[in-house]
């Protein structure tokens, strides 16, 4: 099939970018979506031009390296895909197709379709994680959790970490990630002592670098490719409510927090 | 330059604890004086550094990806491996140990397996300890499964996201220790080389992969974590990233390269689709625990699936192997596939796929039964080739996954070139000619947790180390090397892209130094492969510049190092005149096509020295003694 590309290109960060209009021909429907851009990138490349640069890395839906906005939809049109794994066999000739990178304040651009996605490194870093230094960790049994409990941890903790809840949300909102980590650690025993520091510090570190709030579109959880629910959200805010009518941990200052 | 394995003496059971009394400290006062350089986030590299940090080590961590999260140790599917016994099925270290060590078809070090199989029991009890959200049993106790033909259940996983949430954890605990201060973390930055100094690993030059900028690190020891070389093959169930160039450079800076030969083509992958296929993906393993592999009796028989009645099919697998049936290990099962589709009795077209079917485990467990055990796995063959697996049985084909061979460590995990470290799939490891399935995972976070932490301090603790600074000629030297050849690659202005040469280069490969060589093949391939390389400094198309970011030049460095490592894996292959694991080679095999091992000659674990680009390396050799394994050909009948 042949397809019309509008391609988002943007040098660099303190430049702005457009649209660029790109004819693919020969696309065949058991490629992937990133194998289409490939091809493109070899014409573009025959041609001597500068090919499209995007994030991509185990092609298998897992490592969270990839996402582009394809007709206004991160990830594309596909259900629970990420765009490495969605095929061109959805597509039909003559198709055009708007590819554009994410877009929120907190993850600039850093050329064509590759955003800085550092900020939820730095979430992570503020608190989503369990203490447990190596060395230090009793007999893996010895802590029953109940199956409920695991299950649900692993429903939250599935998340990739592509940040296409931040690009399909209006307010660019990272409530979904930060709930999927906060649920994952918060269902297990092990995650205990930590929970409502750790709720508290997530939330301040992602209204630090930009996010914004949420207010229940629910655009985040059509657009996951692990399909997160936005029940966890709630979860968050539960907590997040508790944190703050408990007393603060010595030397923190909850005032003002979250 | 003589191997010196420092193998403790002793008995096996003792060595690693005799090893660790043994060791040097550092003065817990001391330890923040000492910085270490970890190369790679996956799960040897993150659990090393957070470990050396939580120790009080400063600690630089560098990894190519975005973030360190996304190392292609989260694409691990199905499981860990440990001897916890927790099925009171006869499980126990010493059983763990035998079965790596018969699984890698005697080509590894019995006393480094011997530790592995020891501390699997501790990576679980650490790995929950963090929240991961390993499978329960109803009574909230972990949950196993017997996977890829072990006949114990000691698998431990997570849904089929096993590696994943195993990487998560350790990259938590690594960003609690960048959050602290501990660890400088480098993201979106390539390793280029190795600084020595004063024949000590000093440091490393590194390129910034958004800005272009090369700089130097400068530390007391480097760890490489850099994974594996499957890659070479062009398509191979790897990331499109993964690359040889940090241990490749390493080598050509003086550290011996071991078995790269012993290459592990998985058995379950979906077969490539056409010539745009950019990279292959696997299946999980586990799937050959309910699912049959079969082809059609009759060459060439077009029938669809469901046309083929039961006394037409050939479920060859479980013909040839009664008792192990469909889980004879990788390397078998991936042989006999290749040498079914080359008979002719392929199921797809191009001559490379069978049948995994799920027809009779739906019978007996009912389709419900099936998805709680594979749903995710089959959504995903969905999505990836339009056939639903509850209806038409999955068509899978072998594809390159992992590589035993690395760079040579000894029992502490240091390369030839004393203070530089090699954890992971990087080094050439604990699985000798063939890794066994949820084996990965374990010797990952074995090394980066429990013992470089270990080893790393014997070394910073007894070595001489002058103070150095990445101002030193030494790195002033390396830096220019590295943007010179980052220049060359640019200059050469060619009229082919690098993918284009890196598909040709892994054509090759895989048709010559795949699942099985000769060699007649593997001497035709060497040529060929310096032709190619020449090709490639002549005709390549690069494109953009190197101050900025410019995923070709990326690219084009790692293929370029690709065409010379390509080199050795050839050489190595046809050096070893036998057949074992995962090297194949036609001339060495049993009546029935078993792979027949010399152990009169080829007992030893390869090592090679670099000598030049195109010049022949200087072949050392580690004798292998097995004194607790019973050398014996495998036998899965």
């Amino acid at each position: 099939m042949d397809l019309t590309l509008h391609v988002w290109r943007q040098a660099g960060p303190a430049v702005t970018g457009d649209f660029v209009r790109y004819a693919v021909k020969g696309v065949t429907p058991d490629m992937s979506f990133l194998e289409m851009l490939d091809m493109l990138n070899e014409d573009l490349i025959r041609q001597k031009q500068e090919p499209v640069a995007f994030d991509h890395d185990c092609r298998e839906g897992i490592c969270g390296s990839c996402g582009v906005v394809i007709n206004g939809r991160p990830h594309g049109p596909h259900k629970a895909t990420t765009a490495c794994q969605l095929h061109m066999r959805l597509f039909q000739d003559g198709d055009e197709i708007w590819v554009e990178p994410w877009r929120a304040q907190a993850f600039p651009i850093v050329k064509d379709l590759v955003v800085d996605r550092s900020a939820f490194d730095r979430i992570v870093q503020a608190g989503g994680f369990i203490t447990a230094r190596t060395g230090s960790a009793p007999e893996a049994n010895a802590v029953p959790v109940p199956k409920r409990d695991a299950d649900l941890a692993m429903d939250a903790a599935a998340c990739i970490g592509c940040g296409a809840c931040v690009a399909a949300c209006p307010n660019a909102s990272a409530m979904l990630f930060v709930a999927a980590k906060v649920s994952h650690l918060g269902a297990l025993p092990q995650g205990q002592p930590e929970r409502y520091d750790r709720v508290v510090k997530m939330v301040d570190v992602m209204d630090e670098a930009g996010f914004g709030a949420c207010t229940n579109h629910g655009e985040c959880m059509a657009a996951c490719p692990k399909e997160i629910s936005v029940d966890f959200i709630a979860r968050l805010n539960r907590d997040l409510l508790k944190a703050t009518l408990l007393p603060p941990p010595s030397g923190r200052d909850w005032s003002g927090a979250a | 330059m003589t191997l010196q394995s420092r193998v403790p003496d002793g008995p096996i059971e003792k060595k690693w604890d005799a090893q660790r009394f043994e060791m040097k400290l550092v003065n817990p006062a001391n330890k923040r004086k000492f910085h270490v350089i970890v190369v790679g986030s996956g799960l040897a590299g993150a659990s090393a550094a957070a470990s050396l940090a939580e120790l009080g080590y400063g600690v630089s961590c560098f990894c190519f990806q975005d973030s360190p999260r996304r190392a292609h140790s989260i694409a691990a599917q199905g499981g860990i491996n440990a001897a916890k016994n927790y099925q009171n099925d006869g499980d126990s270290i010493w059983r763990l140990f035998y079965d790596t060590v018969k699984g890698g078809d005697f080509r590894s070090r019995e006393a480094n397996v011997y530790r592995l199989a020891q501390i699997s029991v501790n990576i679980i009890d650490q790995c929950a300890a963090q929240g991961v959200p390993f499978a329960r049993e109803y009574g909230g106790l972990l949950a196993n499964r017997s996977f890829g033909g072990a006949q114990v259940s000691r698998t431990f996983y997570a849904r089929g996201q096993t590696g994943q949430q195993l990487l998560l954890g350790a990259y938590q605990a690594l960003e609690r220790q960048i959050g602290l201060g501990q660890v400088a973390m480098y993201a979106r930055h390539e390793m280029l080389d190795v600084v020595l100094i004063d024949g000590q690993a000093r440091g490393i030059v590194v390129r910034d992969l958004v800005t272009g900028k090369i700089s130097s690190h400068a530390a007391d020891a480097v760890v490489l974590a850099t994974g594996g070389y499957a890659n070479v093959y062009f398509l191979s169930t790897n990331a499109k990233g993964c690359n040889v160039t940090a241990t490749w450079r390493a080598h050509k800076r003086g550290a011996a390269f071991a078995n790269p030969c012993f290459t592990q083509i998985h058995p379950t992958c979906i077969p490539a689709h056409g010539e745009h296929q950019s990279k292959l993906t696997l299946m999980s393993e586990s799937l050959r625990n309910d699912g049959r592999v079969w082809v059609p009796k009759r060459a060439g028989d077009t029938r669809g699936p469901d046309q083929i009645p039961d006394g037409e099919r050939d479920y060859y697998l479980e013909r040839m192997y009664p008792s192990f049936g469909n889980l004879v290990p990788r390397d078998v099962a991936s042989r006999r596939a290749k040498e079914i589709c080359d008979a002719g009795h392929s199921v797809v077209p191009g001559g490379h796929g069978v049948y995994l079917d799920f027809r009779d485990a739906i019978g007996r467990l009912g389709a419900p039964g099936v998805a709680e055990r594979y749903g995710n796995l089959f959504e995903m063959y969905e999505r990836i080739t339009g056939e639903d697996p509850y209806r038409v049985p999955m068509k899978i084909y072998p594809a390159p996954h992992y590589t035993m061979g690395g760079l040579w460590v000894d029992y502490n995990l240091m390369s030839t070139i004393p203070g530089l470290h090699v954890i992971g799939e990087a080094n050439f490891s604990d699985h000798g000619a063939n890794r066994l399935g949820a084996s990965a995972l374990m010797q990952g976070l074995a090394d980066g947790y429990f013992i470089l932490p270990y080893t790393i301090g014997d070394y910073l603790a007894q070595a001489k180390l002058a103070k150095v600074t990445p101002d030193a000629p030494e790195f002033r030297k390396v830096e220019a090397e590295v943007a010179d050849r980052t220049k060359k690659l640019l200059s050469v202005n060619g009229n082919r892209s690098v993918d284009s040469f890196h598909r040709e280069l892994g054509t090759l490969m895989w048709d010559a130094c795949g699942m099985s060589r000769s060699a007649a093949g593997l001497k035709q391939a060497m040529t060929n492969v310096r032709e190619l390389r020449e090709r490639y400094w002549k005709e390549v198309y690069v494109g953009g510049k190197g101050e900025d970011f410019n995923q070709s030049l990326e690219k084009a460095g790692r293929v370029a190092d690709f065409f010379e490592f390509a080199e050795l894996l050839c050489r190595d292959a046809l050096h070893r005149e036998e057949s074992c694991g995962g090297h194949f080679r036609e001339e060495y095999q049993t009546p029935e096509g078993e792979a027949k091992r010399d152990d009169a000659r080829f007992s030893y674990v390869a090592a090679w020295q670099f000598a030049g680009v195109g010049q022949e390396p200087k072949l050392e050799q580690e004798p292998l003694g097995f004194e607790h394994v019973h050398l014996a050909q495998r036998s899965y009948k």
